[in-house]
């Protein structure tokens, strides 16, 4: 009985429960921001189905950035690797079925994720910053110089998917899409809650804080940041294809430089090392860049600016950090 | 007995100065041996040569009887080798329960699993808990390292060394920034330390030194200039001479 006692204690069987309490809950309130999305916005689809694929780039980052302490500026490579390969997929091989374009896309993503990943981890710090850099621009580069395949600067255009499952027609109002991409965002959402929960996810987590002291435990540093790397290239590939299935066009502001430090703003604003932190930035950055936009149309960008430095002063860790940060400290004073 | 751990020659200089001059010793199973001598005399660098995070200039080091210079430090912890930080070495945001799971997860080939959370893991929550207890960390499992105190943080550090299972344990000032208070239960843990184990402790504070240890090497300057019983080690002219001036020994050993 005593034993039994011990292991629940290392175990902290409370703090689980409320974990997977909160899990739960985390899936259900994106559920239920779906479902309102559908139903408030029904004109607006099109613009949500790019925010969940913009948010699968955000989460993506999240894997290597908020998770692994990995700097970089060149993510948009990974989506869009996924983007352009479901494109081509469907222009050059008759490759129409969405299911099959979001399979090379994940594939496409994941090869793009272990090649930035081998070069990316040659160096720290800045330099490594430098890195990223440069494989976005090669990639955009690249991108651009083989217009044969990829249409160059015009965007690779005229993808046209069959129907989703032969059954739902990528309508004018992007109804399929966006149910797509709100079933692929659930999807990719539960299966990385896993994957950080498990013990590579912890591992992950000790190497963003002390990789010496990861190797002192005997585990190898540079191998688990590739499989983290693959994942994300992975996560990337799904947000490139959605966005190359629903809208059927592919432009090289996919693979750009400016998209990466979007994302990268945007985890920072939801707060880095968490996946509902990565959702929360891309859904109030699009969704505030869209409404400010829209309302002054000149000063917008300098709103958006003033927007992130009052973030980055007063919540550092960014919006979700924050609040998370501030309900834990309630908790606690109540207990 | 076979040595299990053996250095020969090793040799390192930063700069001009030879921080590790020639340094030879050999460790048995069941060794506990201090590993003594004034500030900068090279100790640390010394783990961090035998440990592979630092390549020496020239030298050799052999665990079981295999060469393991050319290794970098990961294999060597694989291989049974492991150490202790001076300065701790922790995960603020994590318990000490993850710690030690994390190490023993790792050691086992199972850190890289994607599924799963270790507190299902029965084995590993009950292995975490025998060795919490062990080390009085029972209490803490669940709080999170920048909760505790720094005495139970180096506690930690020594759970998750015993955690890796090794042969060869390097321990760089066990208790260095423990208040007077704490140290007991850190010499409590030091004394309990299995039976076979090879241990090499640095330490500085001298009491600590004649109670664990059944063998004294003094480094000073880059040299071992003593390797002998503790009872003379006192004796040792060399030894004192080094020492000169120097504060604990002087007034512990005078
Ligand atoms: N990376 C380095 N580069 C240059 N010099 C170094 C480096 N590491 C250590 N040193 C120097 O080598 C000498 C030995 O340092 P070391 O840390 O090994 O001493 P120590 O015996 O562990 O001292 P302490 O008792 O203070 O921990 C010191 O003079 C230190 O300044
Ligand atoms: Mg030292």
């Amino acid at each position: 009985m005593a034993a039994l006692m011990n292991e629940n204690a290392i175990a902290g069987k409370p703090a689980r429960v409320r974990l997977a309490g909160s899990d739960l809950l985390g899936v259900a309130i994106v559920i239920a921001a779906a479902i309102a999305g559908y139903f408030l916005f029904p004109n607006n689809l099109a613009l949500l189905t790019r925010i969940i694929s913009i948010a699968l780039l955000v989460l993506s980052l999240d894997l290597v950035t908020g998770y692994c302490g990995v700097a970089t500026l060149g993510h948009a490579a990974l989506y869009g690797a996924g983007a352009y390969a479901a494109g081509m997929a469907a222009v050059h091989f008759g490759i129409t079925d969405p299911l099959a374009m979001m399979a090379v896309g994940i594939l496409a993503g994941t090869a793009a994720g272990l090649l930035s990943g081998v070069i990316v981890l040659r160096a720290h710090g800045l330099p490594q910053l430098v890195l990223s850099i440069a494989i976005v621009h090669l990639f955009h580069e690249a991108a651009n110089k083989a217009s044969s395949w990829t249409g160059g600067s015009d965007g690779l255009a005229s993808i046209a998917p069959d129907p989703l499952l032969g059954l739902f027609e990528f309508d004018l109002w992007s109804r399929t899409a966006y149910v797509f991409g709100v079933v692929l965002l659930l999807v990719v959402l539960i299966v990385l809650r896993l994957v950080v929960r498990s013990p590579f996810g912890m591992l992950c987590r000790g190497i963003k804080e002390d990789p010496i002291r990861i190797r002192a435990m005997g585990a190898s540093v540079h191998g688990t940041i590739m499989r983290m790397y693959a994942i994300s290239g992975a996560v990337a590939g799904v947000g490139g294809a959605l966005n190359a299935i629903s809208t059927q066009v592919v432009g090289l502001d996919s693979l750009s430089f400016t998209l990466s430090a979007e994302a990268l703003v945007m985890l920072v604003l939801g707060g880095t090392g968490s996946l509902y932190g990565a959702l929360i930035g891309t859904v109030s950055f699009l969704w505030f860049e869209d409404i400010v936009s829209a309302a002054n149309p000149f000063h917008w960008l300098t709103i958006v600016g003033a927007l992130l430095i009052l973030v980055v002063l007063f919540a550092p860790r960014g919006l979700y950090g924050t609040a998370s940060a501030f309900l834990e400290r309630r908790q606690e004073a109540r207990r | 007995m076979t040595s299990i751990l053996e250095v020969c020659n090793l040799k390192k200089a930063f700069g001009g100065l030879a921080v590790t001059n020639n340094v030879s010793l050999s460790l048995n199973p069941g060794d506990r041996v201090a590993l003594i001598g004034p500030n900068g005399a090279g100790k640390t660098t010394f783990v961090n040569l035998v440990t592979g995070n630092l390549r020496p200039d020239s030298g050799m080091v052999r665990l079981g009887g295999e060469t393991i210079t050319g290794l970098n430090p990961m294999r060597r912890v694989r291989k049974g080798l492991v150490r202790s930080f001076q300065v701790t070495r922790l995960f603020q945001d994590m318990t000490p329960a993850e710690h030690v799971a994390l190490a023993i997860l790792q050691r086992d080939g199972r850190s890289t699993q994607m599924l799963g959370h270790f507190s299902h893991m029965p084995d590993v929550t009950a292995e975490t808990g025998e060795l919490l207890s062990k080390l009085g960390l029972h209490d803490f499992a669940s709080s999170k390292v920048s909760r505790i105190a720094y005495g139970q943080q180096r506690l930690l550090e020594i759970a998750i060394a015993l955690a890796l299972r090794p042969k060869v344990l390097l321990l760089d000032e066990p208790a260095a920034g423990v208040p007077q208070s704490d140290t007991g239960r850190i010499e409590q843990a030091l004394a309990e330390l299995p039976a076979d184990l090879a241990v090499l402790m640095i330490e500085h504070d001298m009491d600590l030194v004649f109670r664990f240890a059944r063998r004294v090497i003094v480094l000073a300057a880059g040299e071992i200039i003593f390797d002998g019983s503790p009872a003379e080690v006192t004796k040792d002219a060399r030894v004192r001479e080094a020492y000169l001036g120097s504060y604990a020994y002087v007034s512990s050993v005078a």
